[in-house]
C-alpha cells in the first residue's frame, strides 16, 4: 500500500464522513469536493490520467459548483430537520448501511483478484488514445446513446427551469403611470431613491445620506443593509455643520488665494 | 499496488453514500450522497481496469461520469422547481402527490 493511497484514502473517507455529518448543506458540498479531488489523485495513481483530469474538471469544477449555485438560490442556511418522519428509520438505515459496508469489505477482502496483468499504456499509444480507440469502436453505440441522453438532459433542464409569464410585460409608460397613481394615492415619491451619503470619511453604500436640514435619510441605504443592522452612524459634527451651512450660521470664506 | 485496497475504499465510500441517502432529509445533500456512490463505483471500475490490464473499465467510468452529470442537471432542476412551489428543499415537505 503506497503512501499516496494511504493519504488520499484517509482524506476521501474524511470528506465523505464530513458530508454525512455536517449539518449545513454548504459544508457538505465542500466536503464532497474534497473527496472528489482525492479520488482524482487516486485515478492518476491507477494510470488513468485522463479520468483524473475529467474528475477534477467535471466533478469539482462543474458539478460541485452547480450544487453550490443551487444552494445559494435555495438558501445557504438550509439545514436538515432533525425530526424523524418514519419511526426508527435513522437507526435502521445506519444499521443496514453498516451491514452493507461490512459485507462488501469482507467479501472483497477474502476474494482473490488476479493482478498478474498490468495496463500497458505505452503499447496502446497513450491513455487518451487507448480510451478513444475503445470508445469509438467497441463502445460507439454507448457513445451515441450518451449523446442522446445529454441532449435530452439539456432540453429537460431548460423545460424544468422555464417559467411561463402569466401577466403581460409592463411597458415603460405603464410603469410610469402606475408609479404616479401610487404617488397620487399614497404620496410615495415617484422618482429614484436618494443615493447613499458621500463624505470625506467614507462614500460607502452603508453611509446614509443627509437631507438639506441635516436629518438622516433612512431610505438612502439599501434595505438588506438595514436589515443586517450594518448602517454606519453619522458623525454628529458633520451633520451639525450641514445644518449650520444651510441655515446661514456659518459662511464659507472665499478661496485662500483671494481670487473670489 | 494491490487492487483490493482500492475496491475496499470504494465499498466504504459507497456505504457512506448509502447512509447519506437514507438518513439526510435535504434533497441537495441526498444528491451529493448519490454522487458519492457513483464516484465509488467509478473508483472500483478504474481499479479493476488496472488489474485486468484493459482500458474497458476506464471507458465505462467515463460513461458513468457523463450520466452522473446529466443526472445532476435534471435533479437540481427538479429541486429548483419544487423549491419554487414549496419554498423548501426538504424531501419531507414534498408530499404533493399524497392525498
Amino acid at each position: 500500500m503506497s503512501i499516496t493511497f494511504a493519504i488520499c484514502a484517509t482524506l476521501s473517507v474524511t470528506g465523505a464522513l464530513g458530508m454525512l455529518l455536517s449539518k449545513r448543506a454548504v459544508h457538505s458540498a465542500l466536503f464532497v469536493a474534497l473527496t472528489m479531488i482525492n479520488l482524482a489523485v487516486l485515478y492518476l495513481q491507477l494510470s488513468a490520467p485522463f479520468l483524473g483530469m475529467v474528475q477534477i474538471i467535471v466533478y469539482t469544477g462543474a458539478v460541485m459548483m452547480l450544487f453550490l449555485f443551487v444552494l445559494m438560490i435555495v438558501g445557504v442556511d438550509s439545514s436538515d430537520s432533525l425530526t424523524e418522519t418514519l419511526k426508527g428509520q435513522r437507526v435502521t438505515a445506519i444499521a443496514v448501511a453498516v451491514a452493507l459496508g461490512l459485507l462488501l469489505t469482507t467479501s472483497i477482502g477474502s476474494a482473490v483478484i488476479a493482478t498478474d496483468t498490468q495496463l500497458d499504456t505505452v503499447l496502446a499509444g497513450g491513455n487518451v488514445q487507448a480510451i478513444a480507440n475503445l470508445m469509438f469502436s467497441k463502445y460507439v453505440l454507448a457513445l451515441e446513446v450518451t449523446a442522446a441522453l445529454l441532449v435530452t438532459a439539456a432540453v429537460g433542464a431548460m423545460v424544468l427551469a422555464h417559467r411561463e409569464r402569466i401577466t403581460p410585460k409592463l411597458s415603460q409608460r405603464e410603469q410610469q403611470k402606475a408609479r404616479f397613481a401610487d404617488y397620487a394615492l399614497t404620496g410615495k415619491h415617484p422618482g429614484p431613491l436618494p443615493s447613499s451619503g458621500v463624505y470625506a470619511r467614507h462614500n460607502a453604500v452603508d453611509t446614509p445620506a443627509l437631507l438639506p436640514d441635516g436629518s438622516v435619510s433612512t431610505i438612502s441605504v439599501p434595505a438588506p443593509l438595514q436589515a443586517r443592522g450594518s448602517v454606519r452612524d453619522i458623525n454628529e459634527e458633520d451633520a451639525q455643520q450641514i445644518v449650520d451651512l444651510t441655515q446661514g450660521n456659518t459662511v464659507i470664506e472665499g478661496g485662500q488665494d483671494g481670487r473670489n | 499496488m494491490d487492487v483490493t485496497n482500492y475496491v475496499i475504499l470504494a465499498a466504504i465510500l459507497f456505504s457512506i453514500g448509502a447512509v447519506g441517502v437514507l438518513v439526510r432529509r435535504n434533497a441537495i445533500v441526498m444528491f451529493m450522497s448519490i454522487e458519492l456512490m457513483l464516484n465509488a463505483a467509478n473508483l472500483a471500475f478504474v481499479a479493476f481496469a488496472q488489474a485486468n490490464g484493459t482500458f474497458d473499465g476506464q471507458v465505462v467510468a467515463f460513461f458513468v461520469m457523463v450520466v452522473a452529470a446529466a443526472e445532476v442537471v435534471i435533479g437540481l432542476a427538479i429541486i429548483m422547481a419544487i423549491f419554487r412551489t414549496r419554498k423548501t428543499a426538504s424531501i419531507d415537505e414534498a408530499n404533493l402527490l399524497r392525498a
